[in-house]
Formats: structure tokens, C-alpha cells, sequence
């Protein structure tokens, strides 16, 4: 099982160029809106034609520029699933789903979809027409339809977007199931880093047109690379950073320097020009908590001030209430606020106090443009 | 009572919009997927008839299709049809003038589908052809029957083109509007004549009153039968 692309499309501005090689099972596209997402998996399903470029799956090639080669979407065995569901509006569910059970003979088709139905816990849905379904019996009627042609692998299109958080959560967990069993690629666009987190372990990021190489899921959260896929791992705190003659790095919308010898040297990529760290890498001092007329308290008593441990003199902007956390922002010496997230049976935070906060340096993000 | 341009209208009407259904839709569906500049040209040739006095088409039609001109010479030659003054001619004069209510209908029907859906069928292994009769053309129902019914209505009540081309012979190219206009004309100071020509008036309100209840209808049945199911 594999799906190799390699493809480059102009738009009006736009320019995409996407390249990435998937080796069976779900790979995630993620990217914000505009990115290119959607025209990629166009692309691959035969929807849309890109300029240059090439898309093989498993040996098979569905296009090629230069060989002149660009299969139809009817041979290219690719199933698609839209976030609109796309079940045609004037047949009833069974019949949609015979859509996708052509190459079987006419007589056989409709027990054949009663079988996929009944898979899918919509067999009392027969006879209705799609308009009748919930969203969620919609997303699984597309989802049995796109099944039941037996594609090669599986396009799919932000597919939970339309749906509320609870049905999102079910049917997330249905279509994990689903796709392990098909064993085929699968190409999941989103826009979401939770869906990602919780249903992909390959990633890649999709960032203004442009792919970056595929990562685990993990190394887009620990070490996501660019400012952009920082922003779409959903790294809260971003600043430009210049480099001192001495080594250190000055975070310019906090004014916040990280000591040279703070940060291991070689790590420093080349091109850095932003820093991220995130909402909840953040920790208050303990001082800070409990002014008394002792500055500080023991380190030891205060785990967020072990040596080594980068600091930051700010104060409390606003306290805002999250459901089982608590949304700081700080004012901090520099032009930006910083954004801290803390459980909230920590003490509280009073507006315009006083805070130290503390990060490890490996809470740093390293990133390039 | 003479029923013959009744007769005459109706077959007219339905022929036309017959006619128009398929050029229309053919019409609407290229020019829907056409550039923007083909387009362009496109909306404004084929929706001329529309705006143009029914007279000013007649004319043109005349110039295209008289005896000493090009087409009509040219089918007299070969065919030895004059294609002016036969009752069918009638339907060339209407399919012009009712064209562009069908192709404006159906062009915004196509326009509002979801291309989605043709894509889906695609990538499910449907060829084009049946895309496009199975699921763009049914889905687009609406805006399409709403075209038809509306040039068919629009082409029982065409007079202006009509009579220009095939004038006004009793019991051979009369029609319901033709009919009333001669009888105006020429009975109109008669007492007999304006019972005449009341009784054709009557006609005309009752047959467009029944096309356009059958509109309605069809509308409520198809909401009534999704609502079911």
C-alpha cells in the first residue's frame, strides 16, 4: 500500500506544491483554511487537474506530466469523502449506496448495499432519503457508500466539521475502527490538531501551499519546525526572536532573553526567526501567588524555579475562566502578552498583580518561517 | 364553433416546448460550464429573443427563412418545402421566442447545483453521461420543469412572431391569439364577434390557469413525498 504525490498547482496567486510519500494506513494533511488542502486531495482523486507533477498509487500511476498520463476519476479507484457527504439528494439511501457497487450485477447491487447498510447501523434507513438523516447517519451512509467501491485509498474531506462535538466524538472513534480494517491509505484533511492528535500518527503539514516533510504526530507538537506549523500544532505564545552577538536569544514581542548557555548552541536551526512556547508550558512562582514580605520562598518549594529554569517578570492582564482550566494573560515587558494555562484549583490569579513566570528551555520552540 | 386554433395552439406549444427542453437544457449546460467571456456572449445572444419585440424576431426569421433568401431558397430547392406559412412554421417563430425562458431557468438551476454531487458519482465510477442523466439533470428537476412549463405557457400566448411568419389562415395556421386578433379586426363592432371573441378569451385564462395550477401541484407533491419518506 502506497501513494507517492508530487504536484504543483497555480491558482490565480496561489501556488501549490505538495510532495509527500505515504506508506499505507491514515496520514493526516493539516493546514488552515486556504492552504491548499482541499485542491490537493482534488488532485489526487482526478477532480482537478495540477500543472506538473506526478501521483502513483500502489504502482499504479494516476498522473504524470511529463508521460502525458491523467486518468479519469472513474479509473482512478480512489474513494472520496466530502464534508457536504455528497449523497445525491434524489435517491434513496440503498441507492446511493449502489452507486458505488456498479461493477457488480444490477440484481445483486441492492442486497449488496443492504449489506454495507446494515454494516453501518443503517439498514432501518433504507428507503429514506438522505435529507431525512441525521448528520452523523449522513457522514456514515457517504462514508459505506465510498466503502463499498473498494477504492485504493480514501480521501477524506474535513469530514467531522459539520458535526456536533459529541456525534464528532462517536464518529471518530467508528471511523478509526473503520479505516483500520481497511487497511488501505487514507488521507485525512483537517484543519483540527485534536482530530489529528487523537486519529493520526503521520502528519503533514500544509503550510500557505507549500508541504513540509511528514512528522509524527508527537514531533509536530514537541518540535513542530516552522512558525507555521507551530501555529497549527497550536502553540499559543509566538514571538520574533534575534539572535545577541552573545549567544543569547531576545524574544522581541515579550522582551524575554534566553541566555546563550540556556540554550544548547548546535540546536539552533538555521533560518530561526520565531519563538513559540505554549499556554501551558507556562508556570507561575509561587511568590507571585502569595506576596508575603519574604521575596522568594526556597526552590525547593517553588518546582517551577529549578536551576536552569528561564524567568520573566510580568503582570496579570486578565483572568479568563476555560471549562476545567484557567486562561491567563500576562503584560509583559515587551510590546506582546504571553498566554498562561493553569488548573484551576490553583490559587487565584488577581488582575494587575505581580507574576514571575517560568519555562524550561526545552519548552522553547525553535522555529523557521 | 371552429376549434381549430385551439387544436393548432396547443400542438404549437407543446412541440415548441418539446424543442426547447433539450436546447435549452444543452444551451444552459455549456454555457454554465463555459468561460467567463464565452459566457458572457453567449447570455446575451441567446437571451435577445426575450427582450426583442416578437415583431423584430419575426422579421429576422423572415430574412432567414423567406423563399428568395438563403435557408428557406436553399430547402425549397432541394426539399421543395416552403418553410413560411405551413402551421409548423409556427413552431420555428415560438421555439425562438420562448428559448430563452427555458434557457435562463435551466442555466440557473445548473448553477446552483452542487458540484459535489457530480463528483461524487465520478469518483464512484460513473461515466460522465450517466453523471450527467442520473444525478445533474434530476437534481436540477426543479428550475428545469419550471422552464418547460413556462415556455410552454409563454408559447401558447406568442402572437407577434407567429403572425409574421405564418399570417392567418382559417383552419390551417390560425392560432388562439392569431384568432383573436382577427376577430378583433374584423368583428369587433358585432355583437356575434364579441362573443366570439369573449369565448377565446375564456379559453386562453383556463388553459393558462390549469398550466400553472399544474405547476403548483407538482411543487407540493414532490414536498409532500420527501416529507414521507
Amino acid at each position: 500500500m502506497s501513494l507517492s504525490i508530487d504536484i504543483e498547482k497555480k491558482l490565480g496567486d496561489f501556488r501549490l506544491h505538495v510532495q509527500f510519500e505515504s506508506s499505507g494506513g491514515l496520514l493526516a494533511l493539516l493546514g488552515a483554511s486556504g492552504s491548499g488542502k482541499s485542491v490537493t486531495l482534488r488532485c489526487i482523486a482526478g477532480l482537478m487537474r495540477p500543472d506538473r507533477g506526478r501521483i502513483v498509487l500502489n504502482g499504479r500511476t494516476l498522473f504524470d506530466s511529463e508521460q502525458k498520463i491523467d486518468l479519469p476519476p472513474q479509473k482512478r479507484r480512489v474513494g472520496y469523502l466530502f464534508q457536504s457527504c455528497a449523497l445525491i439528494p434524489h435517491m434513496t439511501v440503498a441507492r446511493n449506496v449502489e452507486l458505488g457497487l456498479l461493477s457488480l450485477p444490477r440484481r445483486e447491487r441492492r442486497t449488496a448495499a443492504l449489506a454495507w447498510l446494515e454494516r453501518f447501523r443503517l439498514a432501518d434507513f433504507a428507503d429514506a432519503l438522505p435529507a431525512t438523516l441525521s448528520g452523523g447517519e449522513r457522514q456514515r451512509a457517504a462514508l459505506a457508500r465510498t466503502l463499498a467501491a473498494e477504492p485504493e485509498a480514501i480521501l477524506l474531506d474535513e469530514p467531522f466539521s459539520a458535526l456536533d462535538d459529541y456525534l464528532k466524538w462517536q464518529l471518530e472513534l467508528e471511523l478509526a475502527r473503520t479505516l483500520e480494517d481497511y487497511g488501505g491509505d487514507a488521507i485525512l484533511v483537517t484543519h483540527s490538531r485534536d482530530e489529528v492528535c487523537r486519529l493520526v500518527k503521520t502528519v503533514c503539514v500544509l503550510d500557505r501551499g507549500r508541504s513540509a516533510p511528514l512528522c509524527s504526530t508527537a514531533e509536530m507538537m514537541t518540535a513542530p519546525g516552522s512558525f507555521g506549523a507551530a501555529l497549527l500544532s497550536g502553540c499559543e505564545n509566538l514571538s520574533p526572536v534575534t539572535l545577541r552577538p552573545d549567544g543569547s536569544l531576545f524574544c522581541e514581542a515579550w522582551a524575554w532573553s534566553l541566555p546563550a548557555e540556556a540554550l544548547s548552541a548546535a540546536s539552533l536551526p538555521t533560518g530561526l526567526t520565531h519563538v513559540g512556547v505554549r499556554a501551558r508550558s507556562l508556570r507561575p512562582g509561587l511568590s507571585s501567588v502569595s506576596p508575603g514580605p519574604d521575596a522568594m520562598p526556597p526552590a525547593s518549594a517553588d518546582p517551577a524555579a529549578r536551576p536552569g529554569t528561564l524567568s520573566l517578570d510580568c503582570t496579570v492582564d486578565r483572568v479568563i475562566d476555560n471549562v476545567f482550566s484557567e486562561i491567563v494573560t500576562l503584560r509583559t515587558p515587551g510590546p506582546g502578552l504571553l498566554r498562561m494555562e493553569r488548573d484551576q484549583n490553583l490559587p487565584a490569579l488577581a488582575p494587575g498583580a505581580p507574576v514571575t513566570v517560568y519555562a524550561a528551555p526545552e519548552d522553547f520552540l525553535l522555529l523557521t518561517e | 364553433m371552429d376549434l381549430f386554433p385551439l387544436w393548432n395552439s396547443l400542438r404549437i406549444a407543446a412541440i415548441s416546448a418539446v424543442l426547447v427542453f433539450f436546447l435549452g437544457v444543452a444551451a444552459a449546460y455549456y454555457a454554465s460550464r463555459a468561460p467567463r467571456l464565452v459566457k458572457g456572449v453567449l447570455d446575451v445572444a441567446l437571451t435577445l429573443p426575450l427582450v426583442l419585440p416578437p415583431t423584430v424576431v419575426g422579421y429576422l426569421l423572415i430574412l432567414l427563412l423567406g423563399p428568395n433568401r438563403v435557408l428557406g431558397s436553399f430547402v425549397l430547392r432541394e426539399f421543395g418545402v416552403k418553410l413560411l406559412m405551413q402551421w409548423w412554421s409556427a413552431v420555428l417563430a415560438v421555439s425562438v421566442v420562448v428559448f430563452p425562458l427555458m434557457y435562463r431557468t435551466a442555466r440557473g438551476a445548473f448553477e446552483s447545483f452542487d458540484e459535489d454531487l457530480a463528483a461524487a458519482g465520478r469518483t464512484l465510477g460513473l461515466s460522465n453521461t450517466r453523471v450527467f442523466w442520473t444525478i445533474r439533470l434530476p437534481a436540477c428537476r426543479k428550475g428545469i420543469l419550471a422552464g418547460v412549463v413556462l415556455a410552454f405557457a409563454r408559447a401558447l400566448g406568442e402572437y407577434g412572431a407567429t403572425s409574421m411568419i405564418v399570417g392567418f389562415i382559417p383552419g390551417k395556421t390560425a392560432t388562439v391569439a392569431t384568432q383573436v386578433a382577427f376577430l378583433w379586426q374584423n368583428q369587433g363592432g358585432t355583437p356575434e364577434g364579441q362573443r366570439a371573441l369573449l369565448f377565446w378569451i375564456c379559453i386562453n385564462i383556463t388553459i393558462s390557469a390549469i398550466v400553472l395550477i399544474t405547476v403548483n401541484l407538482l411543487e407540493r407533491r414532490k414536498k409532500v413525498t420527501s416529507n414521507k419518506e
